[in-house]
């Protein structure tokens, strides 16, 4: 190594020149920050895929072990609500990338809008969701040993539980991740009315659109899996 | 007191500067909101070690009741097989997710690795300070489950015994669950660090090997430790709601929760061992001084060994009841892990060769290291050859063999990276004299407590037994003992690394005449590491612009 | 070497199976000390011959493709060999020769029940005849177990809701212990079980009578034996403390209160309920946790039980 150094770096704190306000001293440049940020995200998004992976691995075997109770079990769900609910999340995507373009373009108070009516699809999401819990839950549909449905073809047999409690276990961590972003968005929208983002700094604008659209992924994947299992 | 030094081409002879990262700022706030990697790595050091205190009095209880077939001591019955069950599941759950699994990476890769780069901080400064926080989370979890009743499932927490004991399973696998996500966040900050934040003219085969370790390492954080969390869930799950996943009683498979569980935690041994690894591979370079032999051969077995760890948790389930051809794969598969850990041994001892080899404390850990893991190796092939397993497996021998790789691998090398870096952390130099006193001690305290551990497992003595037959009974005590002389060494490295916070002498920047970026910055760093942007124009490793003498 | 052997793995091998994995171990012995040397000794040469000058100059070796090539390759084949070698011997225990007796094994907290195809059971008590190949097909009433016979070299999990097997064949006439080698809480390390090879014709005779062991001991004696062998000790203590169930110290004559506000006289007729229905009268203060021992003990065994109760004053 050698003892001769040059000073590459922009010091952010340093004197004279234009210094964003959002640019953390670690970085050389917003672009090199922007990247890692983005990295991070894809990596724990990673993570977040492993997770529910776990669960459609664990789905699957039961499954696998309690065939005609699932197919009978999933004809306790709504399927016109869980179809409602894919609808309402891919146009919900739609806003999102809309809320990226519109920061990206110096449009704060459209980014601002498309946030909220993001947040607002998010709400009529868990508005279904708490819907048809509440009817399961009158029904007697609860997970494991309080489920307590009557009238199942195939009496006495724990498949029936066994599919709830997955069912419950997978859309209820699904339905906090959507909570999380509902959050998340709703913070970055008044961000954005206060004109925090444009074309130089959008990060967290894309970062949590990105989370956005894998938790839309995540119910393409839950919604065919329970409601339309043959 | 006098030191025995050895300087490379010390990077200029420039002033101490006045501020460092430890006198910057000051007052227990000014740590505990610091977004300073320095800081968090060494908040990160004081805790682990702390789990590691814990761990080692468990461990302490577990030889001690051991040490003779009628658990007395001074004539009187003192411990019961439900107080031993519950020692050593705190042991085990205490070292493997409070200790081994953050101890290089969060603790020493935090502080050195973005220096060995060249970078001012981790890429995720907060998110770094949060994984310590949910360490502190985690940790408060496993001691709280041990104020209302402890568990007694043994680390593994395996069905469907953890789904129907008493005792506090729930708070412990919440433990686990959040000491996961502290670990994610801690990989997935080397990961990005090492992407994005090289210095100029650094390019990824210019990277320190420990760097290309820890960066493995946060591959396996990321993609096994998710699959541990929810593993945790559906257990914690089935205990309140009885889904029927685990428990046979209501259909679940048991065996299915091993699969899950071994599908993180054996990834999780390469966690462990990886960073351990990473740190031989610059300690033995270092005081060779020599030009490490075979870099890429090292990269790729880290990189190698981090992707097999994800093919081979089947070998756990030899004689659960896996399928015979499930068990023929994973011998196979298990067998190629050998390679890539032969691979940088080769290595290693070929740096050795024709170099200047001199033996402080970082050294001699170093030359335990390849004496305990070739042990720790070599008895791995017992367990890949099937039909050895069948005897070995559950026994003592397996005890024996973890430990060398967890404690003769990991620890040892921990202990090593902790002595090689502790005058760059510190600012001071410890004792000399004592640092080989202690790595003495430990090594025969080692070796005696675990080798031992070989014979009885051989002989058919099971893990896990809290009464054994009288024939086990003078092994047991040779290895109480040995954990004795064990126990000692590590007090007093405790004691002398302490004291060298007040009495040592001033270290200075390059005390080993290392190669890597963090040897550049000042004895302690400054807050931003370094006061000008380091840039990489040589090779790695090159030591032939360097001339060495004693001090 | 055969002291080596006897150091490192247990003294009797009971079957060929036995012999088998023994040599293979001492084979894998051998070949990890040669590898370990040659790993070791030149460590330590290098730290000797190499050690620190003050100005030595050290090449820069950075690589040497034909010698990385050579200690990947050498490794590799002899973990191929060692691979098919390993096989070779699982599936002599894996996968059972075409005439066996089949016996099965039952692990419940804390003790192993066996049953033979005639339907004579036994607990913790396995007799098999000798140079004849067993068959045990085991299961678990509870959580994980594992029948680990450390002389024959034989072990697998036992997993509730599975049946799991394997073969063995007893060589020499002798007394064999059988472990459980799977953590299974409180119990673990009691849970013990005799392995008895017999000849054939003492097989035949255990089979019809149980064996005439009993005849050699005191009642209260041969109770003991039962107490510590059949299990009993894992719950019941006879020094007057409490454990999972009663101790047996001086209940013999005692009023026994009930769970159900009821007393019992604790005679003889009750023990012996208390030992082919458990359920029946609970003490109170106790749940009702322990098994059946119904068609597990012998005539002669519950009467050397009810002496030994008897006997703890």
């Amino acid at each position: 190594m050698s003892t001769t150094t040059v000073d590459l770096h922009q010091d952010p704190h340093g004197h004279g020149g234009e210094h964003d306000p959002h640019h953390q001293h670690h970085f050389t440049t917003m672009e090199q920050q922007f990247d890692t940020s983005k990295i991070g995200m894809w990596l724990f998004l990673v993570t977040e895929v492993l997770t529910f992976g776990g669960l459609f691995a664990g789905f699957g075997l039961m499954q696998n072990k309690y065939p005609q109770e699932f197919v009978a079990a999933h004809e306790e769900l709504k399927r016109w609500a869980g179809t409602t609910n894919t609808v309402v999340l891919l146009i919900s995507s739609f806003t999102a990338v809309m809320a990226v373009l519109s920061a990206r373009t110096n449009q704060g108070k459209k980014c601002a809008m498309y946030l909220w009516v993001t947040v607002g699809f998010g709400a009529i999401f868990m508005c279904i969701k708490a819907y048809e819990y509440s009817v399961d839950f009158q029904e007697g549909l609860f997970p494991g040993k309080y489920y307590s449905h009557h009238g199942d073809l195939i009496a006495g047999s724990h498949g029936y539980a066994t599919f709830f409690s997955f069912y419950f276990m997978m859309t209820g961590l699904h339905g906090l991740h959507v909570l999380i972003g509902m959050g998340l968005m709703s913070w970055l929208a008044i961000r954005a009315s206060r004109g925090e983002f444009s074309d130089k700094y959008y990060t967290p604008v894309d970062l949590v659109a990105l989370f956005w659209h894998l938790v839309d992924m995540i119910w393409i994947y839950l919604f065919p899996l329970y409601y339309l299992i043959t | 007191m006098e030191h025995t030094l050895t300087t490379g081409a010390v990077i200029g002879d420039r002033p101490r500067p006045v501020k460092n990262y430890l006198n910057e700022t000051t007052g227990l706030w000014s740590w505990m909101s610091t977004v300073d990697h320095k800081r968090i790595g060494i908040m990160y050091l004081g805790a682990v070690c702390f789990a590691f205190l814990l761990g080692g009095i468990f461990a302490l209880l577990v030889r001690l009741s051991l040490l003779n077939p009628q658990h007395t001591l001074f004539g009187k019955h003192w411990v019961t097989a439900e107080m031993y069950n519950r020692f050593f599941t705190l042991h085990g759950a205490i070292m493997v997710f409070l200790f081994i699994i953050p101890s290089i990476p969060a603790s020493l890769a935090n502080f050195v690795l973005p220096m060995m780069l060249g970078a001012k901080d981790v890429a995720f400064p907060r998110l770094n300070l949060t994984s310590f926080y949910l360490w502190c989370a985690g940790a408060t979890l496993a001691i709280g489950s041990m104020v209302i009743g402890a568990v007694d499932t043994g680390w593994t927490f395996y069905t469907p015994y953890s789904t129907t004991t008493d005792g506090a399973v729930g708070l412990m696998t919440m433990a686990v669950f959040i000491l996961g996500f502290s670990s994610i966040f801690t990989g997935l900050n080397f990961i990005a660090t090492t992407h994005k934040l090289r210095a100029p003219g650094m390019g990824w085969f210019d990277m320190p090997l420990f760097v290309w370790g820890i960066y493995a390492t946060g591959v396996i954080q990321i993609l096994a430790t998710p699959v541990l969390a929810i593993t945790m869930v559906l257990l914690l799950i089935e205990r309140v709601f009885l889904i029927g996943i685990f428990d046979s009683r209501i259909g679940g498979d048991p065996v299915l929760f091993q699969h899950l569980f071994w599908f993180y935690s054996h990834p999780a041994v390469y966690i462990m061992i990886l960073p351990g690894m990473a740190i031989i591979s610059e300690i033995i370079p270092t005081f060779s001084r020599k030009t490490i032999f075979g870099y890429r051969a090292i990269a790729y077995s880290s990189v190698s060994l981090a992707l097999l760890s994800f093919i081979v948790w089947g070998h756990h389930l030899f004689v659960a009841g896996e399928s015979d051809l499930a068990n023929v794969i994973f011998s196979a598969l298990t067998f190629l892990v050998a390679i890539p850990s032969g691979v940088k041994m080769f290595n290693w001892l070929t740096t050795m060769y024709k170099g200047n080899i001199s033996f402080e404390t970082p050294m001699l850990y170093a030359m335990a290291f390849l004496f305990l893991f070739a042990i720790g190796g070599l008895t791995g092939i017992f367990f890949s050859t099937l039909a050895v397993d069948i005897h070995l497996t559950d026994t003592y021998f397996v005890v024996a063999h973890f430990h060398y790789v967890m404690m003769g691998g990991t620890v040892i090398a921990f202990l090593g990276g902790l002595h090689y870096w502790w005058p760059k952390m510190t600012g001071r130099m410890y004792s000399e004299k004592w640092g080989r006193i202690a790595t003495a001690l430990v090594f025969i305290g080692f070796n005696m407590t675990f080798g031992s551990q070989f014979i009885m497992g051989g002989q058919g003595m099971p893990r896990r037994y809290f009464n054994y037959l009288d024939q086990f009974q003078p092994i047991h005590a040779f290895s109480t003992y040995g954990s004795w002389v064990l126990g000692s060494g590590l007090f007093l490295t405790a004691i002398y690394l302490l004291a060298s916070l007040k009495t040592g002498p001033l270290a200075p920047d390059n005390p080993w005449g290392g190669t890597t970026m963090e040897w550049e910055s000042s004895s302690p760093p400054v807050v931003h590491n370094f006061e000008e942007q380091p840039v990489f124009e040589h090779e790695p490793y090159d030591y032939r612009h360097r001339t060495v003498t004693h001090v | 070497m055969e002291w080596l052997r006897r150091l490192l793995l247990p003294i009797d091998q009971g079957s060929e199976f036995a012999k088998h994995i023994d040599f293979m171990y001492m084979a894998i012995l051998w070949l990890s000390i040669i590898m370990f040397l040659g790993l070791m000794i030149p460590m330590f040469y290098f730290a000797w011959a190499y050690r620190f000058k003050p100005g030595r100059v050290t090449p820069h070796q950075t690589h040497n493709t034909a010698m990385e090539v050579t200690w990947t390759v050498i490794p590799l084949l002899l973990c191929v060999g060692l691979f098919f070698w390993g096989i070779v011997g699982y599936m002599q225990f894996a996968v059972g020769p075409g005439e066996s007796m089949e016996i099965q094994v039952t692990g419940k907290q804390w003790l192993w029940q066996f049953e033979f195809p005639d339907g004579t059971r036994a607990v913790n008590e396995l007799h098999v005849p000798v140079n004849k190949s067993v068959h045990l097909v085991m299961t678990s009433e509870d959580v994980l177990h594992d029948f680990f016979i450390p002389d024959m070299r034989v072990k697998r999990d036992i997993v509730p809701g599975r049946y799991t097997e394997y073969w063995f064949t007893p060589l020499t006439v002798g007394e064999h212990v059988a472990t459980c080698a799977e953590y299974c809480g409180k119990g673990h390390s009691d849970m013990k079980a005799k392995v008895f090879v017999d000849t054939a014709a003492d097989f035949a005779k255990w089979m019809e009578t149980g064996g005439d062991e009993w005849m050699h001991h005191t009642p209260e004696e041969w109770g003991r034996i039962q107490y510590e062998d059949k299990g009993c000790m894992s719950c019941h203590n006879v020094d007057g403390t409490k454990s999972k169930g009663p101790s047996w110290k001086g209940i013999y004559g005692s009023m026994a209160k009930l769970n159900n506000g009821a007393t019992v006289l604790v005679d003889e007729a009750y023990l012996r309920e208390s030992m082919m229905q458990p359920g029946a009268k609970v003490v109170e203060g106790f749940e009702n946790i322990m098994p059946t021992f119904q068609g597990l003990l012998r005539e002669n065994e519950i009467r050397g039980l009810v002496a030994y109760i008897k006997s703890l004053k």
